[in-house]
């Protein structure tokens, strides 16, 4: 049975197990020999935990280990001239016996034995292949004998498999609700171990959190190491040539292209650096005007205004800035007589600086709105102005926390993509005119992965090298960042 | 006049006239410190404005842009279902009616209609250029579901080509030379005649919305993209939110404060301002490369996006858990209720409108979330409706992306429109999320 149809009958078990564990502390709590430890409910929970677990996790193992075990199984029994191909032809006859083995159960007995004769050598492979064709089992060329044994072995190992985890899954479940059953009586402490369980639950689900930064380090770790077994780190951060075609001279040594960083790193930060030209300025300002200036009814109607721009995804904003803004900075500098091409660091830099507007802005504002009241009180009565407070007495009190903002920003314009693959342009240029186009890492990460590369070329693993690189470089920023807000917090609580 | 002197006022005689100069120099100080604080407060009101003036650019940009792409022009047909060229033998075999050409039916209805000689092989090409290159299919599907129909005429409409929805929006200038319209001064005149008689006319654009991927524009929707990105939310919806909430539970109630815990704090803070793209990375070499999940299937996208959004949905319900005072479950333990009761029965349901309002946010985010869909096989060409999480899909944003870098330029309007009914999703589950707080927002 497959996976899906076993997962159900658990639940229904479970279900069921929990009905009973109901009625039947009902039935003890009526005999009325002694109290009952816990709530009816807890003995049903815990009747159907111990029906529902363990199968579960046997279920979820087995379902993981089964394939690669079968795939051991059936490619030991492969000739010895298949077993010394390369890795990658073996790839393929696995997949075709993957195929051969999904069309056989499809088949009707007499096809079933045709496809029986070809594997013995009564019949000509061409039959066979004619036979799957025909239920749905499309082979790019008639199958090898060997090719249907190993597809008989493997249907066979997976039949076994199956009615064996399905034999276990039952037995696990009838145990353990055996077993429970067995276990219940009014003096069972239910309600502790259904928390204890509802509790380990919880701290699994808190873990998922740290998995996932594991999962991150480690896939691209693995991939980028890929990666420099074939072209050398070196050549990696500091090369300044991004052209990772293979060179069309044939052979020798250099055959992967180049694969540069520094002009991606610089086309990101010059990019970010212009973003945040726009954004820390017209952010500061308007976290400023809206928590010290601003009156409550513009607050109300101009803050969830600008918050609009935090909402709208990027994929807006660039296409805004390919359809119009790119265009119309063209058409500006072609007026004035000056090139400015569509795709631009101008482009790209002052959209992704509108895009953070909000983010620096509504930081800032609540750093702000954290420095005491005291402190501005103290410099009225001094005889400053408000302005003057505010840019002698509030900002340097508030400093470190909008640096961290700042940083926070910096960050995430880093990290940001589709404003750049659509405005920024692709020529990896090291250029310092704002006007041409450049490339940024994840312009670049987006279009080495798009299309059909074959993926252990280096031309898709550099993706991931370039991935790390930028996890890294955005995590040494968010960390410090986080780190001033926190500690920033602290100091005024 | 020693009365007069003002503490801290130069020292030495003070005469009368040293004296109006001090007050001159206050009071120009004054004034300018004024004006400093006038302009400093006129940043602030710049600043709001630039933020405000460009969101209305930026709407005002898209919905001109996309307005138009609502509706498409059509002509209606009276098409005559010829036996001799749909079903010539008679029998009304599926597959003949399939493969039959539709095309041509459609071309004599039209050059019917506007008059144009239907034995002009000319002609007949150029009526052919005004109708969509996917007419034979609203034909086909007709006759399919109606095969009695055959023999009989029927009115039919029947999408126009890009071209001449162009023309009829006004996106293509007719006063240009007939070589650069690419549209012959005979088609013109077809179309005028077909315009002033009805037959030819902008309607409700269905397609929009019902029809998946297709190389013309005309034909081409979001359809398919609109259920894979439903496929991906479900999932999101679905692990996500319990994942999310049952951590923020044990890190905001039960973790003892430790290092381990510390570590699961920094580290959720910091995958909150993990670049995106990073997850689609994590999501190509972890559940598509190791796991052997499908390629542009929408379950790996869900699941990509549930990494995503969960950091953000943990972060919402720490606070809402948060802010239930103590006194709730001081109360619930008092009366005899372990801590896992008074967590159940009374915190997460107090909780719950800052729990949804979080969980919506995040959905939100989630939605317009395109760049880790390109790194798992999201840009696809995909036609037909995906029937299960693990049949090839596509995500509305990343079809926005596939139109807007398309270089057809019948897609600029489509990919403008499908930006509107994108941002409109988004508007309204924000408006929900802020109509959820307001309603049910307590203050303790």
């Amino acid at each position: 049975m497959s996976t899906s149809v076993l997962l159900l009958g658990l639940l229904v078990a479970a279900l069921l197990a929990f009905g009973l564990g109901l009625s039947r502390a009902n039935a003890l709590a009526k005999k009325g020999d002694a109290h009952l430890h816990s709530r009816a409910g807890y003995y049903g929970t815990y009747l159907a935990l111990w029906t529902l677990l363990p199968a579960l996790i046997v279920l979820g193992i087995w379902s993981a280990a089964e394939a690669p075990i079968i795939r051991g199984v059936v490619s030991a029994g492969l000739p010895e001239n298949v077993k010394a191909l390369t890795p990658a032809e073996q790839s393929l006859i696995v997949g075709r016996i993957n195929s051969v083995a999904r069309g056989l159960p499809r088949l009707t007995p007499e096809e079933f034995e045709t496809v029986r004769k070809v594997r013995y050598g009564f019949t000509t492979p061409a039959e066979a292949q004619r036979v799957l064709q025909e239920r749905g089992t499309v082979l790019g060329s008639a199958p090898e004998p060997y090719v249907i044994a190993a597809a008989y072995d493997q249907v066979e190992l997976q039949q076994r498999s199956r009615t064996m985890l399905t034999a276990l899954i039952a037995a696990l479940a009838l145990g353990g609700f055996a077993y429970a059953n067995w276990r219940m009586s009014p003096t069972l402490r239910a309600r502790n171990t259904v928390e204890a369980i509802v509790l380990t639950g919880l701290f699994l689900a808190s873990t998922v959190a740290i998995l996932t930064t594991v999962g991150i380090v480690f896939s691209m770790l693995f991939e980028a190491i890929h990666f420099f077994q074939s072209v050398s780190p070196l050549s990696f951060f500091f090369g300044t040539t991004w052209d990772p075609r293979f060179s069309a001279a044939g052979g020798g040594s250099n055959t992967s292209g180049q694969f540069g960083l520094i002009p991606l790193l610089w086309g990101t930060l010059y990019i970010s650096i212009v973003a945040l030209l726009v954004a820390v300025p017209v952010g500061l300002f308007s976290a400023i005007y809206m928590s010290e200036y601003a009156s409550r009814s513009i607050r109300t109607v101009a803050k969830p205004l600008l918050e609009i721009l935090a909402g709208i995804p990027t994929i807006v904003y660039g296409l805004f800035a390919l359809i119009t803004f790119g265009p119309f900075l063209r058409d500006m500098g072609a007026h004035i007589g000056f090139e400015i091409s569509a795709t631009s660091v101008l482009t790209a830099g002052l959209i992704m600086g509108v895009m953070l507007i909000p983010f620096v802005s509504s930081l800032s504002d609540d750093i702000i709105n954290a420095v005491p009241q005291s402190l501005r009180e103290g410099s009225y009565g001094l005889g400053a102005t408000q302005s003057e407070t505010i840019r002698r007495v509030v900002l340097p009190a508030a400093l470190p926390g909008i640096v961290g903002a700042i940083l926070l920003a910096a960050s995430r314009a880093i990290g940001e993509t589709m404003i750049v693959v659509m405005a920024a342009g692709i020529a990896a240029n090291l250029t310092l005119n704002p006007f041409e186009p450049v490339t940024t890492i994840t312009v670049k990460i987006v279009s080495q992965l798009t299309g059909d590369l074959e993926f252990n070329s280096p031309q898709t693993l550099v993706a991931f090298a370039l991935g790390l690189t930028l996890f890294v470089f955005t995590l040494c920023l968010n960390i410090y960042a986080l780190y001033i807000v926190r500690k920033y917090r602290e100091q005024y609580e | 006049m020693a009365v007069d002197t003002i503490p801290g006022s130069l020292p030495g005689p003070a005469s009368g006239n040293a004296r109006d100069k001090t007050n001159a120099a206050i009071q120009k100080s004054i004034r300018g410190r004024y004006a400093a604080e006038r302009r400093f407060k006129m940043y602030g009101v710049a600043a709001i404005l630039f933020g405000l003036a460009f969101l209305a650019v930026l709407f005002w940009s898209i919905i001109s842009t996309g307005y138009t792409s609502f509706v498409q022009s059509s002509f209606k047909l009276d098409v005559f279902l010829d036996r001799s060229v749909i079903d010539p033998s008679g029998q009304k075999d599926p597959n003949a009616l399939r493969s039959a050409d539709y095309t041509l039916l459609a071309r004599k209805a039209l050059a019917t209609a506007l008059g144009a000689d239907t034995a002009n092989r000319r002609d007949m090409r150029e009526v052919g250029q005004l109708l969509s290159r996917d007419v034979d299919v609203e034909i086909r599907n007709e006759v399919l579901a109606n095969p009695s129909s055959i023999g009989k005429t029927i009115p039919v409409w029947v999408l126009a080509s890009g071209r001449v929805d162009n023309l009829l929006k006004g996106q293509l200038d007719r006063d240009l030379p007939a070589a650069v319209r690419k549209v012959s001064d005979q088609q013109l005149a077809w179309i005028d005649k077909a315009e002033a008689a009805g037959v030819l006319q902008k309607r409700f654009n269905t397609g929009l919305f019902t029809n998946g991927a297709s190389s013309n524009p005309e034909t081409a929707g979001i359809g398919v993209a609109l259920v894979g990105s439903l496929f991906m939310m479900m999932t999101v919806l679905l692990l996500a939110v319990p994942l999310g909430v049952a951590a923020a539970v044990y890190l905001e109630e039960f973790a003892p404060k430790n290092f381990w815990t510390d570590l699961i704090e920094v580290n959720i803070n910091n995958l909150a301002a993990v670049p995106s793209i990073v997850f689609g990375l994590l999501g190509l070499a972890i559940f598509i490369n190791f796991a052997g999940l499908p390629r542009s299937a929408s379950i790996v996208g869900g699941l990509v996006l549930t990494l995503m959004t969960l950091p953000t949905i943990i972060i919402a319900t720490r606070a809402a858990i948060g802010a239930v005072p103590p006194s709730i479950r001081e109360a619930a333990l008092g009366v005899g209720a372990s801590k896992m009761q008074a967590i159940s029965h009374h915190v997460v349901p107090l909780a719950m409108p800052g729990i949804l309002t979080g969980t919506i946010i995040g959905l939100a985010k989630a939605l317009g979330e395109t760049a880790p869909l390109l790194m798992i096989g999201m840009v696809a060409f995909v036609v037909e409706y995906p029937t299960s999480p693990m049949s090839p899909s596509t995500a509305l944003p990343v079809q926005i992306y596939m139109w807007a870098t398309s270089a057809e330029r019948g897609f600029v309007e489509r990919t403008a429109g499908a930006t509107l009914i994108l941002l409109a999703l988004l508007i309204c589950m924000n408006l929900f999320a802020v109509i959820l707080r307001r309603k049910y927002e307590r203050r303790w």
